[in-house]
Parts: C-alpha cells; structure tokens; sequence
C-alpha cells in the first residue's frame, strides 16, 4: 500500500535518470536522482510501497538499467501503464522492478491515490476511490524468470 | 496452438528461426536463440559485469564474439567515468576480449562494428544500447537490451525474445538534393509516432532502398528505436554485398547470409513512402515524432550545431558537412561541433581536406564520443540554449540542462543552419 504518483505519455529513460549521473555506480546515490528532470519532489518525498502511474510507453529511449533500478531503490512498489517501451520492460523483469499494464488503472488513479497492488493475480486496487482494476497477465515465460528470482537466477538455473 | 493456416515469416521471423534452430516461428512466440554478437560500453557494460559475476561464470562463452567499445563518456571526461572504463578494460583483459577498442581506434560502436566487420547480415545481435538495431541495416537482427541481459548473454550466448510482429515500409523512387537517411526516418517517425511501432519490426523494402546509400540505411535502421520498435531491418542487396567487401569482414565468408521475407509473410501494416517527395526534416524538442518539414519550422535561433554520433557520424555525414560548410563561416554565436564516429571516417576527413574545411569555418572537429548526445561532454547545453543536433533524442534533458532545446535534423541541415545561426534549409544557404 502506498501513494501514487502520476505523469503522463512517453515517460522517458532521460528523465527517470538523467545520463549526466550515468558516472554514479552507487545505487541510493543514483536513486536520489530518480525522476529529477520531470518532478523535482519526487526523491525526496517517495517512501516505500509507493507506486509510479503513467501514461503510454513508460520507459522510452535508451537502454540504461539505471532505470528501473533506481525506482526499484528509491522504493517504488511497482509501475502501472498501458504500454511501456520494450527494453525498459525487459529491464523491469530482469531486475525485479514489477510492473504492470493497464490503461483503465492509468485513467482511473489519481496523483496521491491510496493504492495497492497484488502481484500474483495483477489487482490493483485503489482505496482512496474504492476501486479495482486488472492489469494484463504475465506471459508464462515472464512468469518463470520472476519464479527463478529474475534473470540471474534465471541464468543460474541452466546451461 | 494450433495454426491452421500456414503465414509466411518475416525478415526478422526468419532470423530468428535459425538462431533458435526452429523451421518457423510466428509472432507471439517465446524463443531462445543463439547470438553471434553481444555488444556494452562503458556506461552499460560495468553493471552488466557486476552481473555476469553473480551468475557463477568464470568465463564468457566466446571471447570472440563479445564487442566492448568504451564510447560514450570517453576520451574519459571525469574521475567517475575513469572508473567505469577501467572496469571494461580490466574486465577485457582477464576474458581476453577480441573486439575490445581502446580509446584511439575506439569509435561510436554502432559505426564501428560494422565497419570492422564484426556485425554481418542474418546475424543476430544484441547490445546494451538502445541503438543496437543500427546493424539491420546490413540485414541483421540486432536488438537493444539492459545490462543484465547483456550478462546473461556473455554467459550462455543465448537471449530470449518474444518474436516480433512487423510493419512493412515500401519505399519508392529517389530522394532529393539534401534530403538523406535521417529525413527518411524522421518523418516515419513523425508519421507513426514514437510508439508507433512498439514491439515490432520495421521492414524496409521497395525499389527506393537502391537509391539509399549504406550510411543512409545505417541512419535509418539507428532511429528505429525512437518508434518504439525492436529492431529495424533491409534486404540485403548488391550496396550490402559491396559494404561487408570493403569492411574486410573476417566472419563474413562464415556466416554472412541473406533473408527475405516470404511473400505471405503477415505485416500489421504497410506504408509506401515515396522519397522523392520528401524534403529536409527536423524534429522539435521534445519528442522525435514532433516533426516538421523545413519549409514549416519558422525562425529558430540556434546556440550550437552537433554533427555526429551513431546515428549521422558516417563518411556520408562528413561529405555533406563538408560540402556545405567549405568556404563558409559558422555564424558568430553558434559553436559548430562536428565528431566523426569513428578513427577511421577522421582519418578520411583529414585526407580529403573536411578537417580543414571545418577548421576553417570555425567549427570543433573532435575525436570520436558519444559525448553531447547523452548531455555527457564535449558540448553540453546551458539553460535556455538551443541545439541544432544529428543525434536521434531530443527529450528534456538530453543534452544539458533541463531548460535546453535539441532539434534533431541531417547534416545538411545542421550545417546549413551553423552558418546561417537558425534552422535552415540547405538548399537556400
């Protein structure tokens, strides 16, 4: 359970972390640069279990890793988005960011929010309107890489 | 499932198939395949060691066909970066890394590997960098991915992918005087949107692709990202053929292969694009789909002009800024940063006399970076600058403050607009 905090399409990888602090290997150092270009509040006030909502193609750009960990550390509880860009949605898996697809959840969730999510069955619920919503399931295969505990366990499991 | 009709494959389906050691794959699909090229820098690979650690390897599972190119914050641009690429380098060492390039023959890497023949056509190909699908322009797959894919690729010399549907793009007759690759893609860009082609192949087909030259297709394929796409892809022809040639490709001979697309092959959809009809294209901050033809942009007042980077560094970019800028002057109050991608395309501009064409007309001429791009170094924005840039993002931020401008354009047009001191088209310079 936690606060949502809202932004629109096209959210991309430069602002989530901006590559002028791509020099920085110190994750809470990074992490305190998390989202700075487009919300200057936000790594000073996100606390735990909080969530990130968004609007089509979160994660857009480049490739850094950088990305979803830095949400990851900050300590947001999962991204909820229609549609996020393909190599941040690897990304999310891999590092164990959870995230979620869904456009009624993103129309519906207000900036501030009281909102909860249930990874396993993708409810989202939110407290504050006294609805839920379900986001898209997890292909199989996506499944199996959260089972091994992302993709370095992955990795360890096989040849 | 159960397919009841049998559906033609792709370019990129094909590739896929036989990296995977399947007969077919369709869209949807989750497969495994075996990668013939797996690319970092010096941003992306350190965490990706960090990770390839943690998997228990010792070694990677082919030195051979690892590529680590320190590239973006070198010549090291501060302590930090310092650090970052002394990891890659160490890390180089201790795995007897073949294609690791030292600063001095290290150039852009999306320019480099092809250049060197490292990427060939059919290859499959992934990169801790989102312009990774440059090398579809040789008819390769190449995919961007993060850093612990690219680790767990240096342990297994595998990836998965789900197989990507495709949008097919007919291109058609031949572009104009000034107009290139990178007003090709950005009005596909502007056109689709830069989700447009989320998850999806784009395929470039038609009898226009012949008037293309290879650093037109490299610019295209570049920018595919920047649509969303995983990977952008051309049909191998004679210009490939010549391309890998010249490029002296050691694995060519072994593993150099042409695919195309079968004739029932399913495309969500197809575009005829006819180049003859577009004109020199620029991209307004702070999305590459926010586009405009030139005749529409106004009177845009510019700080600075890049001419460089993985998308528009090539001896092609280098021409047509030399052929603009000889004998002219960059405005007073413009800085004019040209950056060949790589040693050997600076070589070549010493040679033909673009370096000292470029001197002359009060422009940098630097050693190959990433740099401005990414806002790293060697020309980042102060508040409220604007650049003229042919790079491929634009978002706030990119290249320097927050309150900066980056309007993404073709050589032609950022050096037309360096002498000018506004967005210009080349053809009125």
């Amino acid at each position: 359970m936690g606060k949502a905090y809202k932004y629109g399409n096209n959210v991309d990888t430069d602002v989530i972390i901006p590559a002028r602090y791509l020099n920085i290997a110190d994750q809470k150092e990074l992490a305190a640069h998390a989202m700075e270009d487009i919300d200057g509040d936000f790594a000073r006030t996100v606390e735990k279990g909080d969530v990130v909502v968004a609007g089509k193609n979160f994660g857009s750009g480049s490739s850094r890793e950088h990305a979803p960990l830095v949400l990851k550390v900050a300590g947001v509880k999962a991204v909820i988005a229609p549609t996020f860009a393909r190599i941040f949605y690897r990304n999310a898996f891999n590092i164990g960011l959870p995230i979620l697809e869904s456009q009624e959840a993103y129309e519906q969730i207000d900036a501030g929010d009281e909102v909860a999510v249930d990874l396993k069955t993708g409810k989202i619920r939110n407290k504050t309107k006294g609805e839920t919503y379900q986001a898209e399931p997890f292909p199989e295969f996506m499944s199996n890489i959260i089972a091994s505990g992302g993709l370095v366990g992955y990795v360890k499991n096989r040849r | 499932m159960v397919r009841t009709k049998a559906v033609g494959m792709t370019m990129t389906q094909k590739i896929l198939a036989a990296h995977a050691g399947l007969d077919r794959v369709h869209a949807g699909q989750f497969i495994e395949a075996e990668l013939d090229v797996v690319l970092a820098n010096d941003i992306t690979g350190p965490p990706a060691i960090r990770e390839f650690e943690k998997m228990g390897r010792k070694r990677v599972f082919d030195k051979t066909k690892i590529a680590l190119v320190p590239d973006h914050f070198t010549p090291n641009k501060d302590i930090k970066a310092a650090e970052q690429a002394k990891e890659l380098r160490d890390f180089a060492r201790a795995q007897k890394i073949l294609n690791y390039f030292e600063v001095g023959e290290m150039g852009i890497e999306h320019a480099l590997l092809p250049e060197r023949g490292i990427v060939v056509a059919g290859d499959c190909v992934i990169g801790a960098d989102s312009h990774t699908c440059t090398y579809g322009a040789l008819g390769a797959f190449s995919t961007g991915i993060g850093s612990t894919d690219m680790a767990a690729g240096m342990a297994r010399g595998k990836a998965w992918f789900r197989v990507p549907s495709a949008i097919r793009f007919v291109l058609t007759g031949k572009p104009a005087k000034w107009v290139c690759g990178k007003d090709v893609i950005l009005h596909i860009i502007g056109m689709i949107g830069v989700d447009g082609a989320l998850y999806k192949s784009m395929e470039f087909t038609g009898d226009g692709v012949a008037n293309l030259s290879m650093d037109d297709r490299f610019t295209i394929a570049n920018m595919a990202v920047e649509a969303g796409a995983k990977n952008g892809i051309f049909e191998v022809d004679d210009k490939t053929r010549e391309y890998m040639r010249l490029h002296k490709s050691k694995v060519m001979a072994k593993r150099a292969k042409a695919y195309k697309a079968d004739g029932n092959a399913e495309y969500e959809a197809a575009y005829v694009i006819d180049l003859a009809a577009l004109r020199p294209t620029v991209s307004f901050p702070h999305l590459p789909d926010n586009t405009r033809p030139i005749h529409k942009v106004g009177r845009v007042k510019i700080d600075q002009a890049v001419i460089g980077s993985c998308t528009n560094g090539r001896l092609a970019d280098m021409e047509i800024a030399a052929k603009l800028l000889k004998g002219r002057k960059v405005a007073g109050g413009v800085r004019c940063i040209i950056i060949p991608a790589t040693q050997a395309v600076f070589l070549e501009c010493v040679k033909n006399g673009w370096a000292e064409i470029f001197v002359k007309a009060g422009a940098v001429f630097s050693t190959p970076t990433c740099g401005p791009c990414l806002g790293g170094h060697m020309g980042v924005l102060a508040e409220g600058e604007r650049a003229v840039s042919t790079t491929n993002r634009n978002f706030v931020g990119r290249m320097g403050h927050v309150r900066s401008e980056v309007y993404l354009a073709s050589p032609a047009v950022a050096a037309a607009s360096a002498v000018a001191g506004y967005l210009t088209d080349p053809a009125k310079l």
